[in-house]
């Protein structure tokens, strides 16, 4: 069973927090593994520039480090900065981690003048020109994102272990926004690239559960031949491409991924204000419809965080906090880790129906529901 | 004494043990009631008197002698045209057991005179291989269980409807919402669907039943089934009737019946199902439909605008059209012009090596709403054995070739495919569509496995009965002769329609549960097939398991 856990803050915060909120749900999981993914980064030793990308990944022999570099030199990307995690190689159970690294990068001058769309794909090429040269050499490099203001560390073994191991409650690196998953894909074989959150140009998810209809949603992605849409070495890997496909490239709004992944059945479409429209929607994306039981939590560029529950709702996921600091975490016990100053008495469990929106301001949480007229003027 | 000089045995000469089914008669138990002989379709057996001798012994006289009596029975004919069916009509009517026909266990050499006159042999049915077939071994092996709990099939929620019709990519979709374009129409149906079978092939009781049980699943059970006419047109009171949404109206190579169709449009009070154009048909690919001259009654002949009692042979290819490029495109566009571009218009082929080659011209059609492929095991009312038994394609490999074609084109939910052809061949109707949806089918049609199950016709791959093309159906399912299709209530027909769905609808649910699926069809879900035979586990891509 996976743990996951998520907080987003006004104020930077150390990832060894959330850690110590996994511990808190410690029975529940299996602590094979630890995906982190970090975002409105703060680094205390640098003055980080949020415009800049930052590479997260581990590189498993020297080799590849220099190849890292050649490669990302050919590229035209200058390196700011490399962030130097203060390791104890004895607490990590994989033996072959050269180097775990968070680097900055300056975008290419030729950059200048591209659009958004065209840098996004350019930072999104370059992640996967790097991971395909590491799988190309016997998976001697692992690359998790390279973008703007986000940092990913995974690993294999027990989650505080991990964190004890890189040191991350020195507070050399904080964030405003973390999310933590506390299992390594065991459904699939062991893999680093298996294990969540998963990250696609700026858009992150992470998920319990298993989503038994990924076959069909993975051929129908792989045949946009998107050339993000790859990997899939686990069946929640769907769940943040189908977030990535309807913000990105349907650019519909948030709202409309809930009504992709779950839509509401005939009855309640003919009831819905926007039935018929949605229920054309229903039947365009019907190959990404999920097949839980899954609670997807994600965060967007903008800071904006997400969960959502798959329509037989079957996975437990709570959402609580205050002004300015929220949690969202499979377990109870690991939003009161997480934010313990908050009045319980708010905490929401989401029906099948409901999206949690922690939007950017972090002011009040929006919960939306799938019957609530749908917010896009073109279907009115 | 009969001399053996008078004993006229010709090469076309059979006796009871070169038939196919020998009448065993009890003599003890016959009370000469006649029903055996009047319900038999073939005319196979007849009252019979022989003289008999009764020897007689008189141990007191010391003198042996003999006595004749009259047997007065049943006996069974040995000419082709009479040869028995085994379709048991005379033990169902039978008050005293005193009558079977018990299949020849013996090669019989019936096989080899099926020509007579000339003529090689026509029937109805399917192709005759019995046994398990492919789709009967395919299972789903992917258990949820312990990696997530699997689900309640008698109390979750479960959605088992598919798309019928085309579907826009999610882009093209939000642009026409945007631009106001035309959003071409789909139907949300049940995935298993009553296959076509004209009216005439059917007997108007057997229709009726049909539409009658329909009607209710849709109605009163919410399993929104639809049925399709096949060729032959539809009878004007239901075109004119709410029920036309239930019917998927054909079109064949003959166009019987359209003339109706086409006069009944301004009348319709709704749009039908759909619109299917027939180019091919799995039992006798190449061949048009064919409604035999004993079948076309005053009211089919009247229905199809053709005289009485005269062969009804479509042509194989749709006349006007020479390519495929006119075929397809300019008759799906007609059709979908004629009714206003309201209904979804599909073709129907037979499952062939060129499927795909069809399959990805109707990609390219953005007035087609879909592709039925019809694979060697299905049903017709009439063909002959040569195409029936020897001439097609198994649907299973077919279906998933032209799926992962459309795979590898990202169009797999734009173009849906039905399947048709020998589901629910052996009776496991539900096993064999789920096994052909999760190769990529979005649903089956069937033909035979209705009229078996909801009917009882007697047909099977054992040549018995199959003589749906003659007109003479035991059971009035296939027959327009109103004394044998009297015998069939519409009532109970309807009541069978219902029953078989509902069934269909559970099993669905007991496959979808184990495998963690409830929210939408499992359409391509291969991972959760397994066959334990390596060739055909590589054909399909699917898991080979032992």
């Amino acid at each position: 069973m996976c743990r996951l856990a998520l907080k987003t803050a006004n104020e930077h915060f150390s990832p060894y927090e959330v850690l110590t909120a996994m511990e808190a749900m410690q029975e529940g999981y299996d602590g094979s593994g630890l995906g982190l993914l970090l975002r409105g980064l703060h680094f205390e030793d640098y003055k980080y520039n949020t415009k800049h990308p930052v590479l997260s990944g581990i590189a498993h022999t020297e080799a590849a480090l220099q190849r890292l570099n050649t490669l990302m030199e050919q590229r035209g990307f200058e390196l700011k900065y490399d962030h130097e995690f203060q390791t104890h190689p004895e607490m990590i159970e994989a033996k072959d981690r050269y180097r775990y690294f968070l680097r900055v990068y300056k975008m290419p001058a030729a950059f200048d003048g591209k659009s958004q769309d065209a840098i996004d794909n350019e930072l999104m090429l370059t992640r996967l020109t790097l991971r395909a040269n590491g799988e190309a050499h016997e998976k001697d490099l692992t690359v998790f994102s390279f973008w703007p203001d986000v940092a990913m560390i995974k690993e294999i073994g027990w989650p505080l272990d991990i964190g004890n191991a890189l040191t991350l409650h020195d507070n050399r690196v904080t964030s405003r926004v973390c999310m933590a998953q506390g299992r390594q894909n065991t459904n699939y074989g062991i893999n680093l690239y298996a294990c969540h959150p998963f990250f696609i140009q700026g858009v992150a998810t992470m998920t319990n559960g298993e989503n038994t209809a990924f076959v069909p949603i993975r051929d129908w992605l792989l045949g946009k031949h998107f050339p993000g849409y790859t990997g899939y070495q686990s069946d929640s890997e769907v769940f943040a491409h189908i977030l990535h496909y309807t913000l990105k490239q349907l650019k519909l709004p948030l709202q409309a991924y809930k009504h992709i992944i779950t839509p509401l059945k005939n009855a309640e479409l003919d009831a819905h204000p926007q039935g018929q429209f949605l229920k054309g929607l229903r039947d365009a994306c019907r190959r990404l419809i999920i097949d839980g039981p899954n609670a997807v939590i994600g965060t967007l560029p903008d800071e904006t965080c997400l969960l959502v529950m798959d329509h037989k709702k079957m996975r437990p996921a709570t959402v609580g906090g205050r002004n300015g600091a929220w949690a969202i975490a499979s377990e109870m016990c690991g939003v009161e880790a997480l934010i313990p100053d908050r009045d319980p008495s708010f905490d929401f469990q989401p029906m099948r129906e409901h999206t949690i929106i922690v939007p950017p301001d972090r002011k009040e949480l929006t919960i939306w529901s799938q019957l609530d007229p749908y917010p896009l003027a073109q279907v009115a | 004494m009969v001399s053996a000089r008078s004993v006229s045995v010709g090469p076309g000469s059979l006796g009871y043990t070169d038939l196919p089914w020998i009448i065993q008669h009890r003599e003890d138990r016959c009370t000469l009631c006649g029903r055996c002989t009047a319900v038999c379709p073939k005319e196979a057996i007849y009252l019979a008197y022989r003289r008999q001798r009764m020897p007689k012994l008189d141990v007191l006289k010391q003198s042996r002698g003999n006595e004749y009596r009259t047997f007065v029975g049943i006996r069974q004919k040995t000419n082709m045209a009479n040869a028995c069916i085994g379709c048991s009509m005379c033990t169902m009517v039978c008050p005293n057991e005193a009558i079977m026909p018990v299949p020849n266990t013996n090669e019989h050499r019936t096989l080899f005179f099926h020509n007579q006159k000339g003529q090689p042999q026509t029937r109805g049915g399917r192709r005759n291989v019995s046994g398990p077939n492919l789709l009967d071994r395919i299972m789903f092996d992917r258990i949820s269980m312990l990696t997530d709990p699997a689900l309640d099939a008698g109390r979750h929620e479960f959605s088992l409807t598919t798309t019928l019709g085309r579907v826009l990519a999610p882009e093209e979709f939000l642009k026409r919402q945007r631009e106001g374009g035309w959003i071409p129409p789909t139907r949300e149906i049940f995935p298993f669907i009553i296959g076509s079978m004209s009216f005439g092939a059917l007997s108007p009781n057997m229709w009726l039943g049909l539409l009658q049980g329909v009607a209710y699943c849709n109605e009163v059970l919410k399993i929104p089934v639809v049925m399709c006419t096949g060729e032959g047109g539809c009878p004007p009171w239901v075109l004119r009737s709410p029920y036309l949404k239930y019917i998927i109206l054909q079109i064949a190579s003959g166009y019987f019946g359209w003339d109706e169709i086409i006069r009944a449009i301004p009348h319709m009070q709704c749009d039908p199902a759909a619109i299917e154009i027939k180019y091919g048909q799995g039992a006798k690919p190449g061949d048009g439909g064919l409604l035999m001259w004993f079948k076309v009654s005053k009211l089919i002949a009247r229905l199809r605008g053709v005289p009485e009692g005269v062969d009804l042979p479509s042509p194989p290819v749709h006349q006007t059209l020479y390519s495929i490029e006119e075929s397809v495109m300019k008759m799906i566009q007609t059709m979908s012009t004629a009714f206003g571009h309201k209904v979804p218009v599909y073709p129907k082929i037979s499952a062939s090596t060129s499927a795909k080659s069809v399959l990805n011209n109707l990609v390219r059609n953005p007035y087609a709403g879909g592709l039925l492929i019809d694979g060697i095991d299905g049903g017709t009312g009439a063909a002959y054995n040569v195409s029936m038994d020897a001439t097609g394609h198994p649907i299973a490999s077919n279906v998933r070739e032209c799926y992962l074609d459309l795979v590898a084109q990202g169009k797999q939910n734009e173009i849906p495919i039905f399947a048709a052809g020998g589901i629910g061949k052996n009776g496991n109707v539900t096993q064999n569509g789920l096994a052909l949806i999760m190769l990529g089918a979005s649903g089956v049609h069937m033909g035979k496995y209705i009229m078996q199950s909801v009917a009882g016709c007697l047909g099977n791959e054992k040549s018995r009965c199959n003589v749906c093309n003659v007109g003479i159906c035991p059971k009035g399912i296939t027959s327009q002769n109103p004394k044998l299709y009297r015998r069939l209530d519409p009532d109970l027909v309807a009541e069978r329609v219902s029953e078989v769905f509902m069934a269909i609808a559970t099993e669905t649910k007991k496959i979808m549960a184990p495998l963690g699926r409830s929210q939408s069809l499992p359409v391509g879900m291969s991972d959760a097939l397994g066959i334990s035979d390596k060739d055909a586990a590589d054909r399909l891509g699917i898991r080979y398991v032992c």
